[in-house]
């Protein structure tokens, strides 16, 4: 029986102001009602244009439960695609990237479209002269999405044709991405490889909020950070210095007050960051050269900016973290309302030393990876949650921590780093997009 | 004298102190510089500059092993278990007078834990060295056969 449906007063009740409604984690309905409402209302990262530095370059991916697929086209520009043939529906590219030439061609019967999507031709086309053919969306070759923006190489695409724009979507939250940017002496980012990829048995929302949820790393990671620096303790006789693999494993056990003083910023449509005036990631050991290079390429002012900017996680609504500090991406993938894909992606600094790659990939695979020791932990979590929230003795669960009565939504603040106000943010934008192309929208019953 | 029935046998009780988690018996095996590697690609070169699963010095390995055993191991709770089954190590170098010693292993790995059963196949590859009269690991390499699928939670060794 349909709870939901197409009701924006029953979805915008699940969200109350310091609370959300189990349903929102565990109900089939809302992940359908997601997968066709608040995905295609978002903006969603399909890829970094590094994957297409070559004409007939693609890459492939999922906006919601939407498969498409990205073209680096002849003249240089980038376009985007439903992954299916207008003939009868077969994926045009079913890898995750690669290289079609100078045009796509359907497996099934030869139908073959230019890289930006137009049709180009089918065998014995003469079998649909006087059809009317020319009238159906099929002669339109592959169906376009068009509302596509690459900011600073980064690709994001809204599937609905109306909607925020892109600008006012994001607003000044791209400054993670340009900081992550300007790191790059060069200004330019590049992926090299293929992510890590961890398959998750929980809802992708609870990913998003542990992305800025600053009072479980010292409780939860306790097992594998605190091991870590206990190991090492006992172990490191009289070596001076702490390798690599303990400077990004021990922070995690920072106390409370760190993270409290370190601070959360929150921006309008569900996006925020943790680590405002320092994070995890500042007392890394300076890598030998970088320094140079960013003072010879941007100044000793601006060079000393970009490198003491050194956010923590920073959650771009709906379902991805950055982090600019060490090159990763996570994309968290919605598979089923239990059921989420994470990729974590690993940028490279172009022109920056290779000592900064080895360490970002490096921290992806000790957090993010099936194999890594803290992704245990947290996972842990997430599926005892998932089971725990089928209990019905209490149906909410409890966002409270800092909250002020008459918080303002969507505004900009930076406020105390234990704060839950970021998850409060997200879920006020998940009742906005989720019921803006619905009759009685959330935001207007307010 | 090192011969390759040295180095079968020696592969076989390495499986076996993993099933039976004698995991500081293990530990034991390895040499003082060794490496436990799960590349991430096809053939892979580079574990540093290239993604792997895992590329664990023997530092790495012994948290590992402690966390296993932590009190606030709360993904440990119920424990995992693991079997090895191997096809016989094929013996790709043995050479006592140079002190080398390289072998390749078909696996079926599976891990479980509560309920959960999951299973892997793939290669080990052992690099090994002689200290003293006995074989250390220089590296011990899991290629798995879908090495770039979305697994869950690994939390034994393969
Ligand atoms: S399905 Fe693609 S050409 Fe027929
Ligand atoms: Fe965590």
């Amino acid at each position: 029986m349909a709870k939901y449906g197409k009701d924006p007063r029953a979805i915008g009740g699940l969200v109350r102001d310091a609370e959300v409604h189990r349903d929102v984690y565990v109900d089939p309905e809302v992940f359908d009602l997601e997968m066709e409402h608040l995905f295609p209302n978002s903006w969603i990262y399909v890829g970094h244009a590094s994957q297409l530095s070559k004409a007939g370059d693609f890459i492939t991916a999922n906006i919601g439960r939407q498969p498409v697929v990205a073209s680096r086209h002849t003249d240089g520009s980038i376009h985007l695609f439903y992954n299916r043939c207008p003939h009868k529906g077969v994926k045009i590219a079913s890898e995750p990237c690669g290289n079609t030439g100078k045009f796509f061609r359907c497996p099934y019967h030869a139908w073959s479209f230019k890289t930006d999507g137009s049709l180009l031709a089918i065998p014995l086309k003469k079998g649909y002269e006087g059809t009317g053919f020319t009238d159906t969306q099929a002669n339109d070759g592959l169906s376009r999405i068009k509302n596509v923006v690459v900011y600073r190489d980064f690709i994001f695409a809204r599937l609905s044709e109306n909607g925020v724009g892109f600008e006012d979507y994001f607003g000044e939250s791209l400054s993670t991405i340009d900081n992550m940017v300007d790191r790059s002496p060069e200004g330019k980012l590049a992926i090299e490889a293929t992510p890590i990829r961890y398959m998750h048995t929980c809802n992708w929302k609870m990913l998003v909020e542990n992305q800025t949820d600053t009072c479980h790393p010292m409780v939860a990671h306790e097992s594998s950070a605190g091991t870590a620096i206990k190991v090492w303790q006992r172990e490191q006789g009289d070596s001076k210095e702490t390798p690599m693999a303990v400077q990004l494993y021990g922070p995690f056990m920072s106390p409370y007050e760190f993270y409290e003083q370190s601070g959360i910023r929150i921006w309008p449509n569900g996006h925020g960051h943790t680590g405002v005036a320092n994070s995890i990631h500042s007392n890394y050991s300076d890598v030998e050269g970088y320094l140079g290079q960013m003072v010879a390429a941007y100044g000793e002012k601006r060079a000393h900016e970009i490198l003491g900017e050194v956010r923590h996680n920073t959650v771009y609504f709906p379902n991805i973290m950055v982090k600019g500090a060490v090159q990763i991406l996570r994309n968290f993938i919605p598979i089923a309302v239990d059921r989420t894909l994470v990729e974590s992606w690993v940028y490279r600094l172009v022109g920056a030393p290779e000592k900064l790659y080895e360490r970002a990939l490096m921290y992806n695979r000790f957090i993010n990876a099936p194999t890594s020791i803290v992704g245990h932990d947290d996972l842990e979590m997430y599926e005892r949650a998932q089971e725990g929230l089928k209990t019905n003795g209490n149906q909410w669960v409890n966002l409270r921590r800092l909250y002020e009565r008459g918080e303002e939504p969507d505004v900009t603040a930076v406020i105390n780093g234990t704060s839950e106000r970021q998850m409060r943010n997200q879920f006020h934008a998940w009742a906005k997009y989720m019921t803006m192309d619905m009759d009685q929208p959330v935001e207007a019953a307010e | 004298m090192i011969s390759e029935k040295t180095i079968t046998d020696f592969i076989y009780r390495e499986a076996d102190l993993l099933d039976t988690m004698q995991w500081q018996a293990w530990l034991d095996l390895f040499h003082p510089e060794g490496r436990y590697w799960m590349p991430l690609e096809w053939q892979q070169q580079d574990p540093v500059l290239q993604p792997s699963l895992m590329y664990e010095d023997l530092l790495l390995m012994k948290v590992r092993i402690e966390r296993l055993a932590g009190e606030r191991t709360f993904s440990q709770k119920p424990k995992s278990r693991c079997h090895h089954l191997l096809q016989a190590p094929q013996i790709l170098v043995c050479d006592p007078a140079a002190g080398v010693f390289k072998a390749r292993t078909s696996f079926l790995y599976t891990e479980t834990r509560g309920d959960a059963l999951e299973r892997f196949s793939g290669w080990a590859s052992h690099d090994l060295v002689q200290v003293g009269d006995e074989l250390k690991i220089r590296l011990k390499r899991i290629d798995l056969v879908n090495f770039d699928a979305p697994f869950g939670n690994i939390q034994l060794f393969m």
